[in-house]
């Protein structure tokens, strides 16, 4: 299956593949970070990444989808990271979850401090498969091949992430209250005007 | 292709709060040792030949 490889026409070859990599720095943090749940291990993962593409950039093809060559390289080397440590504590004072120690001054970052603290208590597989396909735009095609793994097997990782998101933050599928709001109410007990949070 | 399928509330929740946490990454500055590693390493293979 055809994957955006020729979005890129081969006579603009990056001449300085440093360059390259710089603009997808900040989308290979958000995903390690998602990884990991660990700001400093999510940067030391990035530093990581990044020295072994450069070792192996003969090995990318050029016009090619550089975003998912990085990321497979990115978690390929969180997983083998995670065997090497199987016995140390890991560490996961969740980034995602610092959010809570905040104010719920916003009911859209009341609701996003939730959600973090469900997300990270997903398996990493799911919290993968969730991050490629349902905040970075992959296409379940895309996020197979990056992990390494077979379609059905990426689509059954989204599907348990959601429905166990769901399950977390009491969300039903034929429900479609604004979870924003209601806890919005339920914590502030205030009147807070139901945005459309478009943004 | 899948991703014709419409998509359920839960779904439309679930994508929008993960792209806003995954934005407030994407909006922080990318920190000055990423760019000082590969500046290293250009100047490593342009030493090399």
């Amino acid at each position: 299956m055809q994957i955006m490889d020729n979005l890129v026409d081969e006579g603009q070859a990056v001449a300085d593949p440093s360059q390259e990599i710089v603009m997808h720095l900040p989308a290979m943090r958000a995903f390690a970070l998602s990884l990991t749940r660990n700001s400093s291990q999510a940067d030391d993962l990035v530093q990581d990444a990044i020295m072994k593409a450069w070792e192996n950039l003969n090995s990318f093809q050029a016009g090619t989808n550089m975003r998912a060559w990085l990321f497979t390289i990115l978690r390929n080397t969180f997983y083998s990271d995670q065997r090497k440590r199987k016995r140390e504590v890991q560490d996961t004072d969740g980034v995602f979850a610092a959010g809570l120690s905040e104010k719920p001054d916003h009911d859209g970052r009341l609701a996003m401090a939730e959600f973090e603290q469900a997300f990270v208590q997903l398996k990493t597989e799911q919290r993968e498969a969730l991050m490629l396909v349902g905040a970075m735009g992959f296409s379940y095609e895309e996020a197979a091949e990056t992990c390494g793994v077979a379609l059905g097997t990426v689509k059954s990782r989204v599907n348990r992430a959601r429905l166990k998101l769901g399950e977390m933050l009491d969300l039903n599928e034929g429900e479609p209250l604004d979870l924003t709001d209601q806890q919005t109410k339920a914590v502030l007990g205030a009147q807070m005007p139901v945005s459309g949070e478009r943004q | 292709m899948d991703q014709d399928e419409p998509k359920t509330p839960l779904e439309e929740q679930i994508e929008e709060n993960l792209r806003k946490v995954y934005q407030k990454t994407l909006d922080e500055q990318v920190p000055d040792r990423f760019l000082d590693l590969l500046e290293q390493l250009r100047q490593q293979d342009a030493n090399h030949g």
